[in-house]
């Protein structure tokens, strides 16, 4: 083969994520729109909270929710039956999402008419730190059954996360779990983080936590 | 699968790059990977080979991994010791307060194309 080239790139695959994810937050901003991105392991209680969220919120804001399930649209269908507009993103069996499929989320959802996106991500507290989707804020649920030294293991997690729900406390008395450890563990990664215990199933907590997004919700559409 | 994300990633840079300098085809594409990057070199190649020949500019393109050794930084004893082999842990004083210096790397190096 003549004239074979070589071309040095010198490109990193994160730098030109984050560059996207820039564009995305500026094109979110322009349409005065407020993504969340949350994030956690599988089954920490991302529906549950979503669901008790929205009805929280759904008479002050447009919502819209992009689900990220692997492979089902049960999350979507869940959601969807609280009234506020919902999509089932395809990432065909994929671990994390970047900011380019979080766009095209965003594209498909049409966020023109939405105050408040949020973007349920892939069950999974490795990849999603690492690709930026382009949100307004990062949030993560920490369940009680996972423990307390979970920041420890997972520290990239935490120290992106603007805000930690640590949910189902209501079985803090089952599992040798220690609050106050867990928060030192926490802002020993990220001591900007914002941390507000919640219980999903009864609803306990979520009131500071509807307050902490409607204060971010404003500023984006104000 | 996260290497197959981080491939259609690669793609979509390189097809970019392909657009910018007109290229035809690419025949090689040389990668720098961090020792604790978390990509799975094996199954880069295997996701590579498959979403690679999807594409006209790649198809049938080599993927050439370099890996980059992992350090981490003791701010404790201001010491550098290898990521792969102690973790977290400084094993010269023991300290947890130990950051990252390089390791995790992922980088479109340089590509052979016509
Ligand atoms: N006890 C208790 N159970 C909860 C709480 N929140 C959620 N759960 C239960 O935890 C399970 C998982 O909750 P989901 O909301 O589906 O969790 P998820 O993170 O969306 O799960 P995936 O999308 O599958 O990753 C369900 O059985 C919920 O009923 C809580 O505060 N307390
Ligand atoms: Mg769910
Ligand atoms: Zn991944
Ligand atoms: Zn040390």
């Amino acid at each position: 083969m003549d004239n074979v080239r070589v071309i040095e790139v010198k490109r990193s695959i994160f730098e030109s994520n984050d560059q996207d994810a820039e564009k995305l937050r500026g094109e979110l901003k322009d349409s005065k729109t407020f993504l969340l991105n949350l994030m956690s392991s599988p089954g920490s209680g991302k529906t549950t909270t979503l669901t008790r969220t929205i009805e929280l919120l759904k008479d002050k804001y447009r919502i819209g929710v992009m689900e990220a399930d692997i492979d089902s649209d049960v999350d979507a269908k869940t959601i969807a039956a609280t009234g506020v507009k919902a999509i089932q993103l395809h990432t065909g069996g994929m671990c994390h999402l970047d900011a380019d499929m979080t766009r095209q989320g965003v594209r498909e959802l049409g966020v023109e008419d939405v105050d408040f996106a949020i973007l349920e991500n892939v069950g999974n507290l490795v990849c999603p730190a690492e690709f930026d989707t382009g949100s307004t804020k990062n949030a993560m649920i920490l369940s009680v059954p996972e423990g307390h030294d979970k920041p420890l293991k997972y520290p990239l997690m935490f120290s992106i996360c603007d805000v930690v729900l640590i949910n189902k406390i209501d079985v803090m008395p089952y599992f040798d779990f220690d609050l106050e450890k867990c928060k030192e563990n926490i802002l020993f990664r990220n001591p900007n983080a914002k941390i507000i215990p919640i219980c999903a199933k009864t609803g306990e907590g979520m009131q500071e936590w509807a307050d902490w997004l409607s204060e971010n919700i404003e500023e984006a559409i104000k | 699968m996260h290497e197959l994300g981080v491939v259609f990633r690669i793609i979509d840079d390189l097809t970019e790059l392909g657009k910018e300098n007109e290229l035809e085809k690419i025949h090689s594409v040389t990668l720098e990977l961090g020792e604790v990057s978390g990509v799975v070199p094996s199954l880069l190649t295997d996701a590579w080979k498959w979403a690679a020949d999807r594409t006209e500019l790649m198809k049938g393109a080599e993927l050439i991994i370099e890996t980059l050794p992992a350090v981490t930084f003791c701010e404790d004893c201001k010491s550098e010791y290898e990521t792969v082999a102690y973790g977290k842990i400084c094993p010269k004083c023991g300290s947890n307060h130990t950051y990252l210096l390089k390791g995790n790397e992922f980088m479109i190096k340089e590509i052979a194309a016509t």
